[in-house]
């Protein structure tokens, strides 16, 4: 019964937000690591672009709700979703065209074009705070939950409950549908096998004929797709506020990295763990070591590694590890040379 | 220096005379102090990226680690909270430092294959002892009048001391992370060092014990004369009325800017010159040398990994003394303040500006970019208050982009960022070759 308790407490305050948290990282990291071993740089605008998206799906969420449509219990951001997505492809393509084309055209270094991005970023950040300002924006509305702490209580009698938030269903669900989508359609398609290719050997597949105008497009749009797509789902899960976007950046460049760059199977992976990592760092095991010792024992302190200000810190511990320990990755990805 | 380039000068220092003239002089003194401390952190910045060709994305972390050097040098002791926790801080500290050293000398005793398991252990090791006697020591230091102290309080010294304690700390935090980051590919040093300034921010955020976190730290110490003594001296009051002026709290507030800013140029002349005599020197060359081509410097037997250590090392103090300047002008410490986009990618679009490896175009950048910035915010509000003027007086649209028009200048320093990289990408005051 402890055991089961310990399970429980475990599953409900690490497991469930962890893994929703790491499908959220995984969508954002999986447009970086296609920019990264498509285009060879580090976008550092890709923040930016899940907020615009974010941004766009909320201002038509608060529209559809004003006109009282609902899909109760449902949250009504689902509908507002896919015009977040437009939006996201909108600004990325746009990017391209007046931004990024240029430099690839004149085949600078990956720094150039990482520098590009900074200047991206600075346009996005302006927007995004001039059109919805700083503020946050709560938009869960619909059911809660799918079963409460409680529920899950009664039914099960166990003195520790898991509760799961419907949100957090839903980003898990939504995350694993796009997930699967993209790598069928990576593995599949013509478009897909040409992007693969491309990115293992840009002169190889120039020579097969590919056109790598259309290459870029696509794997812009994926990104813009995947950004829009896990910014409104953490927007959903926690709380949209402009700011997390330039700090989210880091666990999203985590998990590309120790996937391996141009990876994408290595970016789901990263992504649960840089997750897994931050949400078990900073938490305080204290009642989970409790149940597992003898009865009515519980160890002083909190047993927390670490408080949850510094979650930062995991990420960066884990970047820098890999990138001295394993710079190509779990999966082995490429290292572009400087 | 070209004539093109004394000619932007000459432009600039128009554009500050008629901030003066048209606005006012209080506006325009503010305005060329900052405009100071921004061309010393461009110099900074300079030395890494310029000269260096090192992608440093953490500009904010070491302005902030030079924020709190400068209050921690100022704010007097409390001696309280010393007597709580002082002890169990330092105990703590020098656990820090043995913890250091036994996993130093460890990895030199085991053998090769064992350094990694055995530096991981000792790490965890030494994090839970450590903690045993930090944490009880912080609980103890935030108990302290939390309403008015709540941390442990500096060591009341002269604020002026930080500016160059305030490079060394920096210096010394800037070593530590180069050494692990450098060696790097350019752009993962990027990720990495906006990852150690996110870090550093989070430090002076919530480590309360040290710098009050988000409570900040008010009327730090000044380097100037009380404004009392000013207000009653008469030699003050007869300077003020040969200047035409009758109104002594102005001429004070002047009074105060004017010397902040000698004080700031003195700075900025001495860091300056040094800049420009390593630029010229055989290091100098060597330095380009390395950004150019690296695999050929390093061909030629340049130490490539130790030479960028040290302009990172040099650039990140500069940096540190800009910060420590900025707090003191400031007279607060206030850590929420600290985001990526204000000090650090600005700082970036400056450098971009003015014209990497250029010394003078790191100036004449940071003067632009600073000026543009604070000036854009009255001109936005201007512009879209007037152009939004067809949709009546009170329409909800026309007071929310009022309100937002502040954020427009995010849009403008990425435009001019963009501009500049595409059209003139050596800058304004181009590198000379």
């Amino acid at each position: 019964m402890e055991l089961l308790n310990a399970i429980a407490l475990l599953t409900n305050f690490v497991l469930i937000p962890a893994t929703a948290y790491g499908a959220q990282i995984a969508l954002g990291a999986l447009g970086v690591t296609l920019i990264f071993g498509i285009l060879r740089f580090a976008n550092f605008s890709h923040g930016e672009v899940m907020s615009f998206g974010a941004m766009a799906a909320i201002l038509f969420t608060w529209f559809l709700q004003g006109q009282g449509v609902s899909i109760h219990p449902l949250p009504t951001a689902l509908l507002g979703l896919p015009v977040g997505i437009l939006a996201a492809i909108a600004v990325t393509l746009i990017a391209d065209r007046v931004v990024f084309r240029y430099y690839r055209q004149q085949r600078v270094t990956p720094i150039t074009l990482a520098m590009a991005s900074i200047g991206l970023l600075f346009v996005l950040a302006g927007l995004v705070r001039f059109i919805i300002g700083p503020e946050h924006q709560n938009i869960a509305d619909g059911e809660r939950f799918l079963i409460t702490a409680f529920e899950f209580r009664e039914m099960t009698g166990l003195d520790e409950g898991i509760g799961i938030r419907q949100t957090q269903a839903l980003t898990l669900v939504i995350a694993v549908i796009a997930m699967v989508a993209l790598f069928w359609f990576l593995q599949k398609t013509r478009a897909g096998k040409a992007m693969r290719a491309y990115s293992d050997n840009v002169d190889l597949a120039l020579l097969s004929g590919i056109n790598p105008d259309r290459v870029v497009m696509i794997a812009w749009i994926i990104t813009g797709a995947l950004a829009a797509t896990a910014a409104t789902l953490y927007s959903l899960d926690k709380v949209y506020q402009p700011f997390i976007f330039l700090q989210i950046l880091l666990p999203i460049f985590a998990a590309t990295i120790l996937g391996g760059i141009g990876q994408p199977v290595g970016a789901v992976i990263g992504a649960f763990v840089v997750a897994y990592s931050e949400v078990m760092v900073t938490y305080a095991f204290r009642r989970f070591i409790g149940y597992l010792g003898p009865a009515d024992w519980a160890p002083e302190s909190m047993v927390q590694l670490m408080s949850t200000n510094y979650k930062f810190a995991v990420s960066f511990i884990i970047l820098v590890v890999v990138l001295l320990v394993r710079p190509t990755g779990i999966i082995r990805g490429k290292v572009i040379e400087r | 220096m070209t004539s093109r380039g004394a000619l932007y000068f000459a432009i600039m220092a128009a554009a500050l005379l008629a901030t003066g003239i048209f606005q006012s002089w209080n506006v325009a003194f503010g305005i060329i102090g900052m405009c100071l401390i921004s061309a010393i952190m461009a110099l900074g910045l300079n030395i890494q990226w310029g000269y260096g060709g090192l992608l440093n994305f953490g500009v904010m972390g070491f302005t902030a680690l030079g924020a709190v050097t400068a209050m921690l040098v100022s704010v007097p002791p409390v001696t309280e909270a010393w007597e709580a926790g002082g002890a169990g801080i330092m105990l703590s500290l020098a656990l820090l430092v043995a913890t250091v050293v036994v996993i130093l000398v460890a990895r030199r005793m085991v053998p090769a294959h064992l350094r990694t398991p055995v530096t991981v252990v000792l790490v965890i090791l030494g994090f839970f002892f450590i903690r045993v006697f930090y944490v009880p020591a912080t609980e103890r230091i935030e108990a302290v009048n939390p309403a008015e102290t709540g941390f442990l309080g500096g060591f009341g010294l002269p604020i002026l001391l930080s500016w160059v304690l305030g490079g060394l700390v920096a210096a010394g935090a800037a070593w530590l992370i180069g050494k692990v980051a450098l060696g790097l590919r350019a752009d993962y040093l990027a990720i990495a060092t906006l990852g150690i300034s996110e870090i550093i921010i989070a430090i002076i955020k919530y480590e309360d014990w040290m710098t009050r976190g988000v409570r900040n730290v008010t009327d730090l110490p000044r380097p100037v004369p009380p404004e009392m003594e000013l207000w009653v001296a008469e030699w003050f009051v007869s300077i003020a009325t040969f200047f035409g002026s009758d109104d002594t709290r102005a001429a004070i507030a002047l009074a105060m800017k004017s010397i902040f800013i000698v004080l700031f140029l003195i700075v900025l002349v001495v860091i300056f010159w040094f800049s420009q005599r390593a630029l010229k020197s055989p290091w100098g060359r060597m330095m380009r040398a390395i950004r150019d081509n690296r695999d050929a410097a390093a061909a030629m037997g340049k130490d490539v990994t130790s030479r960028h250590l040290q302009v990172f090392v040099l650039g990140c103090a500069v940096v540190g003394v800009a910060g420590a300047m900025l707090t003191t002008l400031d007279g607060q410490l206030t850590p929420t303040t600290y985001i990526p986009l204000r000090y650090t990618f600005l700082i970036w679009v400056m450098v971009i500006l003015g014209g990497s490896g250029n010394n003078w175009g790191a100036i004449l950048g940071g003067f632009i970019i600073w000026f543009v910035w604070v000036q854009a915010e009255p001109f936005g509000h201007w512009f879209i208050g007037n152009v939004t003027l067809v949709m009546g007086e009170d329409h909800w649209l026309r007071e929310h982009m009022i309100s937002g028009a502040v954020y427009m200048r995010y849009v403008l320093m990425g435009v001019i960022l963009l501009t500049v990289m595409r059209f003139a990408p050596r800058g304004l005051i181009p590198e000379r070759s």
